[in-house]
């Protein structure tokens, strides 16, 4: 039996942050799960992906994140408990989706996980805060701190959904998601059977449009208000007594973490006020605490939107509190003790120092390496072969592919967001002419790539793009994909019907084993005045041959 | 501050692959058996294909961050020599710095050799050492993958560790694939026989 799913209700086991999540949803009863892989949130998936059959919880990893949300919303309308997680950067693709579901609200309570990734450990493209889209989804937001929050904040947020009918939003980030600690049980369970949803048409609710759409919108303020309140009450946020000495920290998330080990180390006692629900924030408890106060420090990582809060609730009481955030605290990368240490210093007015290392230690450059034996290293030797790299521009975009920019490749002259490889690739075909590649894996193909390809085709660009069809989701840890049946996902697509679909008139699907013919190919089609494609079909090397036979 | 509520940090580095995680689980699991309060933090992703990998276990009586402030290691493993510069921030004069011999070369960088690496690691931490647990291993069970285990046993058995043999033991039994344990278990046992040259 798969600890997870344990029935021994009061059984202390370890978890790791997004796995306690996924519990938080099983104890919460769960019927309905749907993500996008994308690290630090990619476990929720393949835990579910797992037990999903055992725990009789319809689950799939969608196409991309925007689909995985409309799953989502289809399955709340129809009355189903839903969960939908995914990365930072996800939830730009699924927010089209999510601005909509807040305003009809939900019919089965939803609540959307995020990972935020500060200090981009596995996340290229920006040091994203999914925060802001707090506001403008007006989504109400939960941030746990640590792993046993993680559950409880889980099943708390799926109680706010049901009572207030609307989706809620439990925002982690890469040091909560991959934390882990022991934490109890709870009671589970287990649905004997699929359970199957009910979709009653209810235009009412379900059709945003106006002049609804605008009553929707009151209504949202209307329940944010009464969340609001709740909030204030509520344990989620916690006031933590301190002898008075003018000086008080508020902070949310894993900060928490770090501001309560600073204390420690500092031998100090602050009264501290942990902010559990971001949005909407409980104005009157933080009035409240910081009505004695001279000097208050906010703690948080990233943007200050929790320091602005504080100003405005303070500015409405006429408090004169003196509040501190980014002028101590640093906007970029992640924090921790050693930073938050500081910061308290200066609050208690303590002098404090960092240990340093004195002398100069070599600096290594050990950059992650495409694997011994993975099928890129045979498509990024063949192109180097087949062009001249300074007169081709390379576009990249991303997975593991993603390393063409390393050495000892060198072949990557830009890299944006997913899909962007062959969208921006058109851009810069018409705006220039240039000689151009483009490289995209099969996942982002599907994910984002299409519509782009079509795009090319439409408004007749002649790029050349390299699909690396590696048969399996590789970066985030090996999750299916449309081009691949998985265990329990019977249907494929191939890519070759799809770019033919799209009007793609030179294709070939070729094993870069065969370098005289993909080298030979790449010389012919660089010079066609449509777009062509070339999809390099060879498994990762950790793609059992089992999962391969299925197709 | 009452020192019972220090929490003893332990931080490992090494090279994607070298099983950090797998180290991590089984502390961590031997420290639940002893009841202790832990936290830990490993990261995931594309790190892991080669690059440098570094994690972090807490335990005590009540653990707040998974992450081990600067200088404040009481215990590093680095699975690959010079990955152990990678750790030095986190030592102090008393850290137990065990250091496993095992160079994996850098693509276009010169290797550090041992004696480059200990002359900066003890710089810090004078209680450093080069172990040629990666060697034993080779020699004398034919293969060098477990030289963590090797490494955690070296700590434990010499009582660096707050956590007993026994319970290293069965959080192996419990974290580790049937097919892997045995040699394992045999690694475990050899580094209680190691001696310093």
């Amino acid at each position: 039996m798969e600890e997870i799913l344990s029935n021994q209700s009061g059984k202390k086991v370890i978890l790791l942050g997004n796995d306690a999540v996924a519990r938080g949803a099983l104890e919460a009863g769960v019927q309905f799960v749907a993500t996008y892989p994308g690290t630090p949130a990619s476990e929720i998936g393949n835990t579910f992906y797992r037990i999903a059959q055992k725990a009789k919880v319809h689950f799939e990893f969608s196409t991309n994140e925007k689909l995985a949300m409309e799953a989502g919303v289809g399955a709340s309308f129809a009355g189903l408990k839903t969960l939908v997680a995914m990365k930072n950067f996800g939830l730009n693709v699924a927010i089209e989706a999510l601005l909509p579901f807040v305003y009809t609200g939900v019919k089965g309570p939803t609540v959307v996980m995020v990972s935020d990734d500060p200090s981009c450990y596995s996340s290229a493209q920006t040091e994203e805060n999914t925060r802001a889209f707090s506001y403008l989804a007006r989504i109400p937001t939960l941030e746990p701190a640590d792993v046993a929050e993680c559950k409880e904040f889980t099943k708390l947020a799926f109680e706010i959904s049901e009572k207030f009918k609307v989706p809620v939003l439990l925002r982690l980030t890469t040091r909560v998601s991959h934390q882990k600690m022991p934490i109890v049980l709870g009671q589970v369970t287990t649905n004997t059977s699929l359970v199957k949803g009910k979709f009653v048409k209810d235009a009412r609710q379900f059709v945003t449009m106006p002049p609804r759409v605008l009553e929707m919108k009151e209504e949202l303020l209307q329940k944010n208000k009464e969340i609001r309140k709740f909030f204030e009450k509520s344990k989620i946020n916690k006031f933590e007594k301190a002898a008075p000495s003018g000086a008080g920290i508020i902070v949310s998330g894993v900060a928490y973490l770090y501001v309560r080990e600073a204390l420690a180390q500092l031998n100090l006692a602050l009264p501290v006020l942990k902010i559990g629900s971001f949005y909407p924030f409980p104005k009157q408890t933080a009035q409240k605490f910081i009505k004695t106060l001279k000097k208050v420090l906010v703690v948080e990582e990233l943007d200050p939107y929790l320091a602005k809060e504080v100003k405005e609730a303070a500015q409405e009481t006429k408090c004169k509190a003196r509040i501190f955030s980014k002028e101590w605290l640093p906007e970029t990368g992640e924090l921790n003790t050693d930073i938050v240490a500081l910061a308290v210093a200066k609050l208690a007015g303590r002098r404090y120092q960092l240990p340093s290392i004195k002398h100069q230690i070599p600096d290594l450059k050990r950059r992650p390496q495409l694997c011994p034996g993975c099928p890129y290293w045979l498509v990024f030797a063949g192109v180097k072969k087949a062009v001249n790299e300074k007169e081709v521009v390379f576009g990249g975009d991303i997975g593991c592919y993603m390393l063409a920019g390393g050495a000892p490749h060198f072949l990557q002259d830009y890299l944006s967001c997913m899909g962007s490889s062959i969208g921006i690739a058109h851009g810069i075909k018409k705006a220039t002419g240039q000689k151009l590649i483009s490289f995209i894996g099969d996942g982002t193909f599907f994910h984002a790539g299409i519509p782009a390809l079509i795009n090319t085709v439409y408004n007749g660009s002649n790029p050349l793009i390299i699909i690396l069809d590696n048969r399996t989701t590789a970066m985030t840890g090996h999750q299916p994909n449309p081009s691949v049946p998985g265990s329990n996902i019977s249907s494929s697509v191939a890519i070759e019907d799809v770019a033919r679909g799209c009007g793609v008139k030179h294709l070939k699907v070729i094993d870069p084993v065969m370098q005289d013919e993909f080298i030979k190919t790449i010389r012919e089609f660089i010079t066609k005045p449509e777009v062509s494609v070339i999809i390099a079909r060879r498994p990762c090397i950790f793609v059992k041959p089992k999962d391969e036979q299925k197709n | 501050m009452n020192k019972k509520i220090k929490p003893y940090n332990i931080v490992i580095v090494g090279t994607g692959g070298q099983g950090l995680i797998t180290l991590l689980q089984v502390l961590a699991e031997a420290a639940m058996a002893e009841g202790h309060d832990f936290k830990t933090s490993e990261l995931h992703g594309l790190s892991q294909r080669g690059g440098s990998v570094e994690v972090h276990v807490r335990l005590g009586a009540k653990v707040h961050s998974p992450i081990v402030p600067l200088a404040k290691a009481d215990l590093i493993f680095a699975l690959e020599a010079q990955e152990a510069l990678r750790a030095i921030k986190f030592s102090h004069p008393k850290s137990i710095f065990l250091i496993n011999k095992q160079i994996i070369p850098i693509p276009l960088q010169k290797a550090l050799t041992g004696e480059e690496i200990m002359n900066h690691v003890k710089k810090t931490s004078k209680a450093a050492k080069l172990v040629p647990a990666f060697e034993i291993c080779k020699e004398k069970l034919g293969k060098g993958v477990t030289s963590g285990i090797y490494l955690i046993s070296l700590a434990v058995s010499r009582g660096f560790l707050p956590l007993s043999p026994e319970a290293v033991l069965g959080a192996m039994k419990k974290v580790m694939p049937e097919k892997y344990l045995a040699l394992n278990i045999k690694t475990f046992d050899l580094a209680k026989t190691y001696e310093e040259k």
